[in-house]
């Protein structure tokens, strides 16, 4: 089957050890992870993990089933790329003592990037897009002397809704 | 953490009381009625072998010879009794020697709680003597796991490891317990889990699914059971006769299966898989509906995938949703426990009786038994074979008694050739294949089950991985019957050699110490037996002994294990020789 981006959405406890618990999961099929993010979400005590993973969806519909199962794990969900809203946060410092200004604004302006902190040597910049987007104007940003450049995990909102509060409301009663 | 909480049994009722955490780790166990656990002491968990020496009265506490037997006993005792066996250890090696019973228990689905000491917390991650970081090392070989650092974490941590461990889909549960939270005093309370938010141990069975199964199986013309370990974790084996007695459906096990179902009733038709019989093999290729109850369609079991049942409309009853669909696509997936699941399809069913079909079973049989059966159970060459043996076992135990085996062609022979006609009566290593699994394993069962027979069939490859638990089995005087079938090689590796390496014997040939001489080292009275003829009398005075009895059986060096199901071929081109 064929690999393709897919997003993965994992609601958890915020346990000690849970994230390696979670990453063994992917290691044990020899799953390489493009990009993770854990944050709270959207339900109080409960901590969500984006993983971003380039496989076939058959492979993680089984894995998901695997992380589901879980004990601290409240709920799984995977979504392909055109069932989510997603963005990633992309920041640059660069070395400015030879750098045209005019330029330099032109290629922040025409890439909706903002700079957010001016130095007397470098300035950093921070673009949120897609990946496509935080390539495009690292490309542009690299022959002017690009001296860090970090990227984030993806974060997304899922179109469908994930049934969390519900998965919670429901085992309780058991 | 987000658990609910019922009260139960008196160790339960008594109010707060200011006790040290090692205390309380003794008293959570005395609450959830465990009355035998193994281990082995040292460092980190001193403070709590120091209250077990106080709770002795009412706790006993085995030790054995290496932690690694301490676990394979615990899990001989769950999976003979259904309850939660119970191992101890201390951090760093003692914690390690731990792994390999646990990934054992988890993948055979064994209910264990182990519990590891671990360094004071303020020493964690600084290397310090004895630290290994257990938590992540047991991660990926556990059910759940949890690390305590502080003594008022520990009743409700405990409470949630036994809940865990014995809910649902059984597994092993490690809580690991710094030394300072052990020593730290706090005000005690037991409550027991009953409910984890995160957690569903039984998904909910859909009546509609259970009614589409049955109206699969009643238009069945040519149908196929394979259960597994579920009807026994279920303790479903009643609700299970019932439904293949009352639809006619021949029914063959899977290793973890076998005993659910007395080898001699009339629609068991053996085992599936690698080593399997010979007819659930190659109908499991031309049956019309294959049923499939709990159990997970191990590689062992289903040979190439890509040419297995592919004619058959298969319905997996299934108690773990990650189960389904993850080796072979089902048709309909039945979720729920296996008890319920059977219970609500057995008035949906229609009687019959398929003696068609079921003839075609026996036919099979038959060439089985011509091909193969006959010259393991009664050879005409000189050498004995291991099935003989078995066959003598069966014979003077009344196939009462259960089977402990280890990993190799014994334990084939084992599960091939014993009569079962209790459920819980086959103790084995089957999802992990580990050898020296059955010594220790033999041990737990027979406490946990004082009055029947236990009777360990191990390899002498095997055997010598825990033969260290022969001091156990003497100083806590244990009666398990222990065969040894002794034919000097890695048997089951010596086989594939032969059949697929050009008989190229690297490293499968032993050379044996004397294993009477080691026996009676540990005062357990020891036969050998070399002759057909000497047989019989060494079986009867085995089993006649009240005590711990070694017997080695000296088999045949070369003989293989037949039928086989090649690596990678398919079920149906399973082979006779």
């Amino acid at each position: 089957m064929k690999k393709q981006l897919i997003t993965v959405s994992i609601y958890t406890e915020n346990f000690v050890g849970l994230l390696n618990r979670v990453t063994t999961i992917f290691t044990k099929r020899h799953v390489n992870i493009e990009s993770i993010t854990a944050s709270k979400s959207e339900i109080e005590n409960v901590h969500r993990y984006t993983i971003v993973v380039k496989e076939s969806e058959n492979l993680i519909e089984k894995i998901v089933k695997q992380l589901e199962k879980q004990i601290d794990v409240v709920g799984a969900f995977y979504h392909l790329e055109d069932q989510t809203i997603f963005q990633e946060i992309a920041l640059y410092k660069i070395d400015i003592e030879n750098v045209s200004e005019s330029k330099f604004k032109e290629i922040i302006s025409v890439n909706h990037a903002q700079i957010v902190e001016i130095e007397k040597k470098f300035v950093v910049v921070e673009k949120t897009g897609t990946k496509a987007d935080t390539d495009a104007l690292y490309n542009e940003l690299k022959p002017l002397g690009l001296m860090q450049f970090v990227r984030s995990g993806r974060v997304a909102i899922t179109k469908q809704s994930m049934n969390i509060s519900e998965m919670l409301h429901n085992n309780k009663k058991i | 953490m987000e658990t609910q909480i019922v009260k139960q049994n008196q160790y339960l009722e008594q109010p707060n009381e200011r006790i040290s955490g090692s205390e309380a780790v003794v008293r959570c166990l005395l609450a959830e009625g465990v009355d035998v656990l193994y281990g082995y002491p040292g460092g980190a968990i001193m403070p709590v072998y120091d209250e077990l020496y106080k709770y002795q009265d009412k706790i006993h506490h085995v030790l054995t010879r290496h932690e690694q037997g301490a676990t394979h006993a615990a899990q001989g005792y769950a999976r003979i009794s259904g309850k939660v066996g119970v191992a101890i250890a201390t951090s760093g090696p003692g914690a390690t020697n731990l792994i390999t019973g646990i990934a054992d228990a988890q993948i055979d689905s064994t209910p264990m709680v182990c519990i590891t000491g671990q360094v004071a917390s303020h020493l964690l991650g600084t290397d310090a003597f004895q630290e290994t970081d257990i938590i992540g090392i047991s991660t990926p070989v556990t059910k759940w796991k949890c690390q305590v650092t502080k003594a008022s974490e520990i009743p409700e941590v405990m409470a949630k490891a036994f809940y865990i461990a014995q809910s649902g889909r059984p597994g092993p549960v490690l809580v690991d317990i710094t030394k300072d939270a052990q020593f730290e005093e706090f005000d005690f309370q037991y409550k027991k889990c009953k409910n984890i938010r995160s957690y569903i141990p039984i998904p909910n069975t859909e009546k509609s699914l259970v009614e589409a199964a049955a109206n699969l199986i009643n238009a069945a013309k040519k149908p196929m059971i394979i259960w597994g370990q579920g009807i026994i974790l279920g303790g479903a084996e009643e609700e299970f006769k019932a439904v293949i007695e009352k639809a006619g459906i021949p029914s063959a096990w899977t290793i973890m299966g076998a005993s659910a179902l007395p080898t001699t009733h009339f629609l068991n038709i053996g085992m599936v898989g690698m080593h399997g019989n010979y007819a659930p093999n190659i109908l499991t290729n031309q049956c019309d509906v294959l049923i499939a109850i709990g159990m997970r369609f191990d590689d062992r079991v289903t040979g190439d995938l890509n040419r297995y049942a592919k004619q058959a409309k298969i319905i997996h009853f299934e108690i773990d949703p990650a189960e389904v669909d993850k080796n072979v696509k089902t048709d309909l997936a039945v979720l729920g426990d296996a008890k319920e699941s059977l219970k609500e399809l057995l008035p949906l069913l229609k009687t019959n009786k398929h003696t068609k079909w079921h003839q075609k079973f026996k036919d099979l049989y038959a060439i089985e038994f011509e091909e193969v059966i006959q010259k393991d159970l009664n050879p005409t060459k000189e050498g004995l074979s291991m099935g003989e043996v078995l066959k003598e076992i069966n014979k003077q135990t009344k196939g009462e008694a259960a089977i402990v085996s280890d990993v190799g062609q014994h334990q084939m022979i084992a599960c091939r050739y014993a009569e079962f006609r209790n459920t819980r009566s086959n103790i084995t290593s089957g999802g992990l294949g580990t050898m020296g699994f059955a010594l220790p394993a033999a041990i737990g069962a027979k406490m946990a089950a004082p009055d029947r027979e236990v009777v360990a069939i191990i390899g002498d490859g095997g055997y010598q991985m825990t033969i260290q638990e022969l001091g156990t089995i003497f100083q806590s005087k244990v009666p398990v019957k222990i065969v040894v079938l002794n034919n000097e090689f890695l048997g089951m590796v010596r086989q594939w050699q032969q059949l697929f390496f050009d008989k190229r014997y690297a490293s499968t040939e032993m050379t044996n110490p004397d294993f009477i001489t080691i026996a009676k080292g540990y005062h357990i009275e020891a036969t050998r037996v070399t002759k057909r003829e000497e047989l019989a009398d060494a079986v009867s005075n085995m089993i006649a002994s009240k005590d711990p009895y070694f017997l080695e059986v000296c088999v045949e060096k070369k003989n293989n294990v037949f039928p086989m199901v090649p690596y990678g071929a398919s079920v149906s081109e399973v082979k006779l020789r």
